[in-house]
Parts: structure tokens; C-alpha cells; sequence
């Protein structure tokens, strides 16, 4: 028995060894599902391959720059690249410059991980306007995202409404009603800075399809909102008492935001110094966009009023009164969700949710593919659900290793099919060393300004410096 | 102030008791339901401590009240005598999957003599993100 025993471990850590695995996307998603892999098979090697030049995904990107230390897991992440068992490869699109197929026959595991970077549309006239914006495009130009650095928004409008009652909406409201003197010290954007310095903004009026009680953002985000200096709000609670009668049946985290709510909306704040406002308004749902036909530029946002009904307060139905109202405003922030996309035709994908069809992280009929984070579960959650999320699909491959259901077929080239293929398409892949320069010189430039770093927005810029970093 | 900075950069939980006045001893329970007694000392943060003994507790935005990956859960008698939590751990809290009302952050325990033979949980998961997790919601 023992010998048995003594056995299988051997046949268990030859499979584990030789087995050739790589992830695409280097988010959370994926720097959490390698960490449970390289933790729990000490023999494993991965690659890591990414889009960009550099790595870290939307903690660098989609994380607001004014939150320095949700981006302290940078450091975990860098320890991980580090290992000496995770090869990072930036700089190269699969799908484009390597398929999915190139990477399934050179791997015999490829986890999906790339996120969720497509927008969702309202489906209502008027979103193709001037100055309606999409909060995933918003946010990547504030954050130095390369294809978004380009963009320019007109911030001469006093009233900007932002469709939507999430944390992206909430980040993003804060962002350009933030003293310009506090955004300075943060890593945003140099671009982006100098634009909401010059930004004429002074209202900005948060609107949701449904009612208080269903908001999406946390209480961390709505707290941050109503401390912000030199600004008063206004939160429309429409019926306090209904929603004090809910209150028992609330989950905690529920119930504290919305005594939050309830509290501060009963105060009356009137600062002397509030030159700037946000309101939240509730229960009302997208109609129409109107614009000047003359400047093709948004006036105003026409929405039709709800009645929640039904006695399930957490899904309640939204029911259209009939009632209109205009909003006026100069922009119109769309902040409905994200999706992802497939990055080749013969992924089997659920094009209504934006996701890749899955089973525990397990893509269906693609023996050795699996997914993890936002591209298979949505765009929800916190860091700590993408690591949950990380750990268990990185579970599940480590039991389809070790019971033989992937890595058990001739022996798969690895690395190297891959980048020869790339070599011979002339693309140049970035390494972890190479980002490392790359971040020195980021960091280098940001004392200048005196913020943490200065993001470099252009990639062959980037891939330049990263590379002669190494020269 | 020295043992503060300490703390926070975790080195101090590196450092064995300098005598057995000082030590406090723990149990975690990991994420597969093992048993692991760590020999902790006065002063030690739990989230660093887990981290020297290997216990599988993350703590990805190292103890500056950003996240909830070092949530715990406190074995009822000892979770009444933990300092209360602030109001940026109840926020954190808030957002931890499986949140029940003996939760806490590890990063925000600091042991204490009162705290000898405590236990702590590391929460496993109980539910499937992927089949019966949150759908987004179109607007």
C-alpha cells in the first residue's frame, strides 16, 4: 500500500511538472488563481500573458486613483511575478497575435482571465451624442489607460448626470467633484488632471432605475462621497418611512448603508464652502438622450419615473408611471456595467450576460480551458470575491491535473512554440524585468509632479523604455 | 511608535517571543478545516502572524483597511474581548463574502494575554460564485 502510495505521489508530481500552463490576463483574476496554483504544486511553472505592457490589470486601470491602498496588492502580485516560477508576457493580444488555438496547442491549460472591457449600451437615442461617455472609457482615460488617453471631454457644463448606482458611478462622481489640489497628489493622469482643472462641473446628479434600497455601491464609496470637502449633497428617499419598515429584513452590509443613507438625508448640510453638489435620485430609468441638433451635443437626459411594486424589496418590479421628466446637463456619464468579449469564435459565450459559458471555472466542451474573475462570473464584486474566485478555479485545476483529466497527452511544447510564433510576427513581448524599468521610470517622473508616479500612456513609449531599461 | 511601525510592516510578527510572559497562544482553522496552533506573542498583528506560520490568510492591502481578504471568523467568547471595530472595519466587513456576525479582520487583531487559546476561522467558501453567484443586473 504504502508503495502504492509512494507512486502515485511520483506519477502525480511527473504529470504536475511537465504540465505546460498559462493564463491570459494579468488582473486580479489572474494573479490570484497563479498564486493558489504555484502555492499548491510546488513543480508548477506558469506564463502569464498580457495584452499591455505592463501588468496588474485593473488594479492599475480601473481602481481610482485617490485609493492608493487598495493598490498595495500590487506588492503581493510583484512577489508572485517574482517567484521565479511565473514568467510574465506582455504585450501580446491573443486573438490577434497569438489564438486562443495557438495557446491551447502549445498549453495544456489555458486560464482565461482577461476581464470584462466591453461596454454596455442603454439602447436609447441619443447615446451616439457628443460628450455621452461610457464610465469604462471615463475611467481608463483618468487612469492613463493607453487606448483611452486620447479622449477629450468637454468639462464646461455645470450638470453632468451619471446613469447608474455603482461604485464605478460613485468613483467617478467623486473624481470630478474632488478639490483639484487633493487629485494632484494622487497617481491620476497628467491628461485627465489638467482637464477637471479646468472644469466648469458643479453638479453632479447620480441616477438610478430603481430605489435606495437596491443601490449598488458600498458603504466605503457612499461615506467617501458625503465627507467630500466643498461639497453638499442631496439624496432623494422619496418614502424614508418605507424604507425604515424594510430595515429588519436587510442583510448588514444593507442595512448599514442604508442608515447611512437615511441619516444623511435627513441632515441638512449647508456648508459655507460648498461650492459644488452631488444628488442621488432615484427611480428613474433612461428614455431618451436630447441634444443641440446644431453642436450635436447633449442638453438633457429625458427619463420615465418608476413605482417599485411586489413584496420582494431586494427585486422589486420596476413599474413605468408614465410620468417624464427632462434632467439638463452638458454630459452624460454611462455607468450600466461592464462585459467581456470573446477573444475567439469557438469559445462557447453568453453574449446577453458578457460572459464565457462555464461550469466552477471549467469552459464547457474545451477540455484544458478554464476561466476565472469577471469574464466568468460578471463584473461584480471586490478584490476579495475575484480572489475567492482565483483560488477555487486554481482548486479545480490542480484536481483536473492530478486526476488526469487535463495534461495527460503527449507533452506540449510550452513557452517556447509560443514565442517563436511571436518572433516571427515581429511582436515584442515585454517581460516582468522590463516592466520594472518601466515602473522606475514612472515612479522617476511622478517626484517631479510629486504624486506617486506619472503613468506613461503611450505604449510604444512604454515598450521603449522598458526596454531600454535593459540595454 | 517603534513597535507601531513594526506592525505594520509585519517584521515584529517574525520575531519569537522573548520570553513565554509574553506568548499567546492561538488556533486557525485553515481553509480545509485543519487545525493550526501558531505560538504567537503580545503585540503580534494576526494577519502577519498567519502569514510567518504560512496559514493561507491574504491581507492584499496590508492592514490599511482597503479590503476584506483577511477576513475572519472569532470564536464567540474571545470576539467580546476584541477591541470594537472601527468604522472603516465595519465598511470592510461589509464587503466580505460570507459575513456573519462573529466576523473580523485579521489585520486589526493585535493578541493580548486575554486572547490565550483563542480560535479563529478561515472562511471557506460556501457558495459558487459561478452557479448560483450574482448575475449582473442590466439597468
Amino acid at each position: 500500500m504504502l508503495i502504492f502510495v509512494f507512486f502515485l505521489h511520483i506519477t502525480i508530481r511527473i504529470l504536475l511538472t511537465v504540465a505546460q500552463l498559462c493564463i491570459v490576463g494579468s488582473g486580479p483574476a489572474g494573479f490570484y488563481t497563479a498564486q493558489h496554483l504555484l502555492k499548491n504544486c510546488p513543480t508548477l511553472e506558469i506564463d502569464m500573458i498580457e495584452k499591455l505592457p505592463v501588468p496588474f490589470g485593473l488594479v492599475r486601470y480601473g481602481v481610482a486613483p485617490d485609493h492608493p491602498d487598495v493598490k498595495n496588492v500590487i506588492n503581493t502580485f510583484t512577489a508572485i511575478a517574482k517567484s521565479g516560477r511565473l514568467q510574465f508576457v506582455g504585450n501580446v493580444t491573443v486573438g490577434k497575435d497569438v489564438t486562443l488555438n495557438d495557446l491551447r496547442n502549445a498549453y495544456d491549460v489555458v486560464v482565461l482571465a482577461y476581464g470584462a472591457a466591453q461596454d454596455r449600451w442603454l439602447g436609447i437615442s441619443g447615446e451616439n451624442l457628443c460628450n455621452v461617455v461610457s464610465a469604462r472609457k471615463f475611467v481608463g482615460w483618468y487612469n492613463g489607460l493607453p487606448e483611452e488617453s486620447h479622449l477629450k471631454f468637454d468639462l464646461d457644463a455645470e450638470t453632468v448626470v451619471i446613469i447608474g448606482q455603482g461604485n464605478v458611478a460613485l468613483d467617478i462622481a467623486r473624481i470630478l467633484l474632488t478639490p483639484i489640489d487633493m487629485l494632484k497628489k494622487t497617481d491620476i493622469a497628467q491628461h485627465a488632471l489638467e482637464a477637471l482643472s479646468q472644469s466648469k462641473i458643479k453638479n453632479v446628479k447620480i441616477v438610478g432605475r430603481r430605489g435606495p434600497l437596491q443601490v449598488a455601491f458600498t458603504i466605503k464609496e457612499l461615506r467617501e462621497m458625503i465627507k467630500l470637502p466643498g461639497n453638499s449633497y442631496r439624496i432623494h428617499l422619496e418614502n424614508p418611512e418605507y424604507i425604515d419598515a424594510c430595515l429588519p429584513k436587510t442583510s448588514r452590509p444593507r442595512k448599514r448603508l442604508t442608515e447611512l443613507m437615511l441619516q444623511s438625508s435627513s441632515m441638512k448640510r449647508s456648508e459655507e464652502d460648498s461650492s459644488k453638489q452631488w444628488e442621488l435620485i432615484f427611480h428613474r430609468t433612461p428614455i431618451k438622450i436630447v441634444g443641440d441638433s446644431n453642436a450635436n451635443k447633449v442638453n438633457g437626459l429625458v427619463v420615465g419615473i418608476n413605482h417599485l411594486t411586489g413584496d420582494d424589496w431586494e427585486n422589486p418590479q420596476v413599474e413605468d408611471t408614465g410620468l417624464r421628466e427632462t434632467i439638463p446637463c452638458g454630459m452624460i456619464l454611462k455607468s450600466i456595467g461592464y462585459k467581456s468579449l470573446p477573444l475567439s469564435d469557438e469559445l462557447p459565450f453568453d453574449h446577453a450576460k458578457g460572459i464565457i459559458r462555464q461550469t466552477e471555472g471549467r469552459v464547457e466542451g474545451m477540455q484544458g480551458v478554464f476561466c476565472s474573475g469577471w469574464v466568468a462570473s460578471g463584473p461584480v464584486g471586490v478584490i476579495a470575491s475575484t480572489m475567492q474566485s482565483g483560488h477555487d478555479v486554481g482548486k479545480r485545476i490542480i484536481e483536473d491535473l492530478k486526476n488526469g483529466i487535463v495534461g495527460t497527452g503527449t507533452r506540449k511544447p510550452g513557452r517556447d512554440a509560443i514565442l517563436s510564433q511571436l518572433e516571427a510576427r515581429n511582436v515584442e513581448p515585454v517581460t516582468f524585468v522590463e516592466w520594472e524599468a518601466l515602473d522606475n521610470e514612472e515612479r522617476e517622473r511622478g517626484k517631479y509632479q510629486k504624486k506617486p508616479r506619472e503613468k506613461i500612456v503611450d505604449v510604444r513609449e512604454m515598450i521603449d523604455i522598458a526596454k531600454k531599461g535593459q540595454s | 511608535m517603534h513597535l507601531i511601525l513594526a506592525v505594520w510592516s509585519g517584521e515584529y510578527e517574525w520575531q519569537d517571543p522573548k520570553s513565554e510572559d509574553e506568548v499567546v497562544n492561538i488556533t486557525f482553522i485553515d481553509k480545509e478545516g485543519k487545525q493550526r496552533p501558531v505560538r504567537g506573542k503580545v503585540g503580534d498583528n494576526v494577519l502577519y502572524l498567519a502569514h510567518r506560520y504560512g496559514i493561507e490568510l491574504e491581507g492584499a492591502c496590508e492592514a490599511s483597511l482597503a479590503c476584506s481578504t483577511c477576513h475572519v471568523y472569532v470564536q464567540e467568547e474571545y470576539y467580546d474581548k476584541l477591541s470594537e471595530p472601527k468604522e472603516e472595519e465595519e465598511d470592510m466587513l461589509d464587503m466580505a463574502p460570507g459575513l456573519k456576525p462573529n466576523s473580523r479582520l485579521g489585520c486589526q487583531i493585535i493578541l493580548s494575554h486575554d486572547l490565550e487559546s483563542m480560535v479563529l476561522k478561515l472562511p471557506t467558501i460556501t457558495r459558487n460564485f459561478y452557479v448560483d453567484g450574482h448575475v449582473p443586473q442590466p439597468h
